[in-house]
């Protein structure tokens, strides 16, 4: 009605109201953060890589490049959280069976071939095949079997990893292609990273989905209130599961670089805690991890805050183990800090002290 | 007036797993022979699992609250690892040689961080409301992360006290007389008994008092329950502060049966404890479980995991996939119960 | 004065959006039983969740017996503890739990349970009130209406000063009510304060002897019971003289059957999951006709039926004349049928979502999820409905939750518009909403049908059914037993079809 008059002062209080805010100003603490102790942080170098490319070299493209992967599982599991109202926490699992099943089928059965026994977007669809019947299970029994997210993807987070190690038979395949390399490293002649342009690829078709299909109205409506959308006509399982289905897409796509990255695979440490961090992204966007209303973009924007927070925090010299720690205490600053109960005490404690009354 | 309905869920899901343990055990008696027809074996299988039950029935507290906990693999590790380097503290500075530390201040460590755990854990998801499930998630990840800062490497602890602790038991009538006609006396670690005890005063508590019905209570339905005068959120906050400190007492029997510190140790407690749980009768919607249900779910996981590696899957990955296959089944047989029982409560009314 | 146990004075709490209190005062005096009544929506419920700790009050102080400084009831224990006990309308016990238990737990001392004591005075309280349940036998397994009078047993045997009953006599048979009638007689020989909530005018003829009234959130006044006439108090109730109300019908033109005619929806042996007995029914275009009954009698489930939202297990469907196969919501809406359901909060309104959202759902769905409207298209429908059915709104953005419930009931009302259908249902549409709006739509309703549409209407309210209905089905323990068409249709007739012919019903 009267968006059009409101645009110009508007813009300014809408963005604060916006839940946009909450990662975009988590990304300027780190920015300033880094701008106070090392600036170098920003520096971006042209430099040529083992192969004699020219390559783009610094701690911002290590973030876009390193953040490919989360950005685009922080997609499926915005949607998987939306309609679900839980998480799933077996993504990382699935990508070591994805990741497994793409080598199986380039390497055949023998694990060090001389050359590739079967086209790389072969090996991809077979990923992407694995990864949605991963997706289709977990859905089955959160949306069918009404268990908890959480919990019915439990059962995948453990068995996930033996069953990559089983598809291979243990052991470890290695790639002989280079060109395989191509899709986590640099595509020759292209300075920047080919795992931001998958990245962006994710991203764009997306957006394009929520654009032209009514995905996005479906799974907050089924989030937020099964019972009334199934009154309007809609199926609340069948749109419960399709958001696993699509995480398992996402979760196949992620498979894919993490293996080119290497172009081998290690089934314990391949892709290990990437669901905290990729959960980690979706709260951090401002959505509500009870499911219901979703902002792709802020969970986005989430996940490079969070690859951000990582690099920083490995530029200090802190080891890859003990990550984890640091990052459980940010998540729970930023839990304890969007309970109600706590906001409604600030927001009582702040009142207080400007003296004003009203309601907000 | 229908005497036949008066089963409630908590027996019937109970029975299950005893029938199903039992009919496992006699199953590899019967198919497997040799090693499941020795007292010993029986003893191994506690001795190897006495942390898990442990663990299993803090969670088994918290899952009747309705709630869960996923931090206690992780605790157990740093429960681990603390105590390794207070006991063996020349691992840190080998050069000083210090004295080596007294296993009952490396007990209190123990109990302490399933103390802090438990506090934290349960204020922060008992009365701020936040979700259990990431609480737990993070405190299993700051658990894990904090065990490799405090040492990175394993190692074995070296302490005289500590090791005579770990020696099993002997007990005598308990044993076998073996080929030659010696008397082969049973071999039962302490945390045995412990976790026994544990059991029995479990039952005795979510039997017998107050609180234990009030878990119940909770679990069962959260706005009744606060109705009908129940402090909801203390008993939350109790079910997590219980769950800490067996996660505590658990991470010290882990420790005393392995006897070293690693950051990998008890990696994937929690889900067995879960699973453990789960498989003897303890519902994830909260309000339903028992503990001796518990015991028999951990001792149920425990015979499969040695029918699996006995009958020669011995790969590791074989218990990984077992594990969470016998757990999806039990979990869909507890959602198609639930799902039955709904409907024939609707045709009588 | 010095026979008060219970004063509140200046009571106001706010929901997000609606002023659910407004400045209530209430008063209950030693040994009397008190009425609270209202309808749906004017505040009851919230009054008594307020006085027994479930929700913090916005303004207003408690007083209990003749304390002059006011007290705070931080939760139900504290009630408890105050010597508040309460009955619920939803019943407040844990169904997995049992008997016993839900008896007694929450409210003894000390931190053992004696599981053999324990059972045994819950065997004797259930024993005296002639309730058919065991002490150890599971909560869930007893029928409602058993689980009900349990509750009833565990408030009356605490050590009360004020006993609250809120709507407790919807789920028990005459038997029961009169044996929670007896009880409560006793108990105000006893010195015990009782709040009795109810909507049977006649249960509050029988044993209250006060009546206080609330609506829309105000306290309309508090009366002798003698010198209340029912009349009167329904009156009060509304807030309108009923004569004002009666002349709705009468301005649109009243349905007359066309000779000949295919019904729009026919409906043959239908029985769903819903333990409805199989039913048959029609509805022609422009008619506006209506199920009604007690609560609980089958109506919802009835017309849910129709629309596929619980699982048909038998009968057949046509519509225009056409065989057709309705089992899932989707269906019915893809056959031109709407159904605004009875629970606007749990089945009807998307909370988070705003206004726009919630109005263009149902017609979106219909589209197909390939052909997305867009966002103009989108704020096109919302605004015109918004100016049409007179929603009052910020924006089109808002979200629905925050609108009140008369508003909210609007946007879903413009919702199953907005897919023109040509049968609509509407399951209790004036519930818990303002008078005003509540008029609206029955004026609503009968322009629709003038145009041509069909519409179902159910509602609690029989006069309000009255005035839109040419046609009224009527139902008793989910049986069709009559239908009332032309002079039979006033609330004499209505009555007696609902009580049947036999006796104890």
């Amino acid at each position: 009605m009267n968006n059009n008059s409101k645009s110009g002062s508007g813009v300014l209080s809408r963005l604060l109201r916006s839940q946009i805010v909450i990662p975009l100003a988590a990304l300027l603490l780190l920015i300033i953060f880094n701008l106070i102790f090392d600036p170098s942080f920003f520096v971006i170098t042209p430099k040529t890589n083992s192969a004699g490319n020219p390559v783009l070299s610094g701690y911002l493209i290590t973030i876009l490049d390193y953040g490919s992967e989360l950005a685009i599982l922080a997609i499926g599991m915005t949607l998987v959280t939306a309609a679900s109202g839980g998480q799933d926490i077996s993504v990382g699992a699935t990508i070591a069976i994805c990741g497994s099943a793409l080598l199986r089928v380039l390497c055949g059965a023998n694990s060090r071939p001389d050359q590739l026994q079967a086209p790389i977007i072969v090996g991809f669809l077979v990923a992407c095949i694995v990864g949605m019947i991963c997706g289709a299970f977990n859905g089955v029994l959160v949306a069918y079997f009404k268990i908890q997210p959480m919990v019915a993807t439990l059962i995948l987070f453990t068995a996930g990893r033996s069953i990559a190690a089983w598809i291979n038979n243990n052991e470890l395949p290695i790639v002989p292609d280079p060109k395989y390399a191509y899709f986590g490293g640099f595509i020759p002649g292209i300075p920047v990273p080919a795992p931001v342009f998958i990245a962006a690829i994710c991203i764009i078709v997306i957006f394009l989905v929520l654009k032209f299909t009514t995905l996005g109205l479906y799974t907050q409506a089924v989030g937020i209130n099964p019972s009334s959308s199934r009154l309007n006509g809609l199926n609340p399982e069948l749109v419960k599961f399709i958001s696993f289905v699509i995480l398992g897409l996402c979760v196949a796509v992620a498979a894919l670089i993490k293996t080119s990255r290497l172009s081998t695979i290690n089934y314990s440490v391949i892709a290990k805690d990437i669901e905290m961090d990729a959960i980690l992204a979706v709260a951090l966007g401002g959505n509500p991890l009870g499911g219901g209303k979703f902002n792709m973009w802020a969970s986005i924007i989430g996940a490079y805050v969070i690859q951000f927070l990582t690099t920083t925090l490995y530029k200090f010299k802190v080891s890859s183990d003990a990550l984890s720690a640091y990052k459980a205490v940010v998540v729970i600053v930023l839990v304890v800090f969007s309970a109600p109960t706590v906001r409604e005490w600030i927001g009582s404690k702040f009142k207080k002290l400007t003296g004003k009354k009203g309601v907000a | 007036m229908k005497t036949k309905r008066s089963i409630s869920d908590t027996t019937i899901l109970l029975t299950i797993t005893i029938v199903v343990f039992f009919a496992m055990y006699i199953g590899a008696m019967l198919f497997q022979g040799k090693g499941f027809l020795k007292l010993q074996t029986f003893f191994n299988i506690l001795n190897a699992n006495a942390a898990l039950i442990l663990m299993a029935c803090g969670l088994t507290l918290v899952m009747i609250i309705g709630s869960i906990d996923i931090s206690v693999g992780g605790v157990a590790a740093l429960v681990s690892m603390c105590c390794a380097v207070y006991l063996d503290r020349n691992v840190l500075n080998p050069e000083q040689n210090l004295t080596p530390g007294s296993v009952f201040v490396s007990m209190l460590i123990a109990l302490g961080i399933g103390l802090a755990y438990g506090l934290i854990q349960g204020y922060l998801i008992a009365y701020l409301d936040i979700q259990p499930f990431i609480v737990s998630l993070a405190g299993m990840f700051f658990a894990r992360g904090m065990t490799t800062i405090v040492h990175t490497n394993p190692f074995n602890v070296e302490n005289k006290a500590f090791n005579e602790l770990k020696e099993p038991i002997r007990i005598a009538f308990l044993g076998t007389v073996n080929k030659k006609g010696n008397l082969v006396p049973a071999k039962i670690e302490v945390g045995v008994f412990v976790a026994l005890l544990a059991v029995l005063v479990l039952f005795f508590v979510l039997r017998y008092t107050k609180l234990g019905r009030a878990f119940y209570a909770v679990g069962g339905n959260r706005t009744s329950a606060l109705m009908l005068g129940i402090n909801v959120k203390r008993t939350k906050f109790f079910a997590h502060l219980m769950c800490g400190i067996l996660a505590g007492l658990g991470g010290y029997v882990y420790f005393l049966h392995v006897g070293s510190g690693a950051a990998s140790h008890a990696s994937g407690a929690e889900m067995n404890a879960i699973a453990s749980s789960i498989i003897g009768g303890t519902m994830l919607t909260g309000g339903v479980g028992n503990i001796i249900g518990t015991l028999f779910g951990v001792l149920s996981l425990a015979t499969i995991q040695s029918i699996v590696s006995s009958a020669g899957f011995d790969q590791a990955w074989w218990t990984g996939i077992t594990v969470a296959g016998m757990l999806c089944l039990f979990l869909v047989v507890q959602s198609v119960v639930i799902a039955r029982k709904k409907k024939s409560l609707k045709k009588q009314a | 004065m010095g026979n008060e146990v219970l004063k509140m004075r200046g009571i106001d709490k706010v929901f997000p959006g609606v002023r659910a209190l407004q400045n209530v005062d209430f008063t209950l005096c030693k040994g009397e039983i008190h009425a609270l009544m209202g309808e749906n929506g004017a505040g009851k419920s919230t009054l008594i969740k307020v006085l027994t700790g479930v929700y913090p009050k916005d303004g207003g102080d408690i007083f209990l017996g003749e304390n002059l400084e006011p007290v705070t009831i931080k939760s139900p224990q504290d009630a408890q503890n105050q010597g508040i006990s309460t009955v619920y309308q939803e019943i407040t016990l844990c169904p997995n739990l049992s008997v016993a238990e839900n008896m007694f737990i929450g409210r003894q001392k000390g931190s053992i349970q004696n599981w053999k004591k324990m059972n045994e005075a819950a065997g004797a309280i259930l024993n005296e009130l002639t309730i058919p349940a065991k002490p150890t036998q599971q909560l869930a397994s007893c029928s409602i209406a058993v689980q009900q009078m349990v509750a009833i047993a565990r408030a009356v045997d605490m050590d009360c000063k004020v006993l609250i009953l809120d709507e407790p006599t919807s789920s028990l048979d005459e038997q029961e009510v009169e044996k929670l009638f007896k009880l409560m007689r006793d108990l105000k020989a006893k010195g015990v304060g009782i709040i009795f909530v109810t909507h049977f005018l006649d249960q509050v003829y029988e044993v209250c002897d006060k009546i206080t009234v609330l609506r829309d959130g105000q306290l309309v006044g508090e009366y002798e019971i003698k010198d209340l006439p029912r009349v009167q108090l329904v009156s009060k109730m509304l807030g309108k003289e009923l004569d004002d109300m009666s002349d709705i019908k009468s301005e649109n033109a009243t349905y007359e059957k066309k000779e000949g005619e295919t019904p729009v929806f026919t409906a043959k042996n239908l029985s769903s999951t819903e333990a409805v007995h199989p039913f048959d029914f029609h509805i022609n275009k422009g008619e506006v006709n209506g199920f009604t009954g007690l609560l609980g009698s089958g109506r919802s489930e009835c017309v849910r039926a129709i629309f596929g939202a619980d699982r048909n297990l038998s009968g057949e469907k046509t519509k225009d004349g056409k065989q057709v196969k309705i089992s899932k919501p989707i269906d019915a809406m893809k056959k031109g049928i709407a159904y605004l359901p009875e629970d606007r909060k749990v089945d009807g309104i998307v909370g988070d979502l705003s206004v726009r959202d919630n109005i263009v759902l149902a017609y979106q769905v219909l589209k197909g999820a390939l052909h997305p409207f867009s966002k103009a298209e989108a704020y096109k429908f919302a605004d015109e409905y918004i100016k049409l059915l007179d929603i009052k709104t910020a924006s089109a953005d808002t979200p629905i939750k925050s609108l009140s419930g008369g508003n909210q009931q609007k946007v879903i009302l413009a919702r199953w518009l907005l897919t023109h259908p040509d049968y609509l249902i509407l399951d209790e549409p004036t519930r818990g909403i303002d008078v005003g709006t509540k008029v609206d739509i029955q004026k609503l309703v009968l322009k629709l049908a003038s145009e041509g549409m069909a519409v179902t209407f159910i509602s609690s309210e029989t006069d309000e059914m009255l005035r839109t209905c040419s046609r009224l089905i009527v139902m008793r323990d989910r049986h069709v037993v009559g239908e009332l068409t032309g002079d039979d249709l006033n609330q004499n007739k209505i009555m007696s079809t609902i009580a049947g012919g036999e006796k104890n019903e």
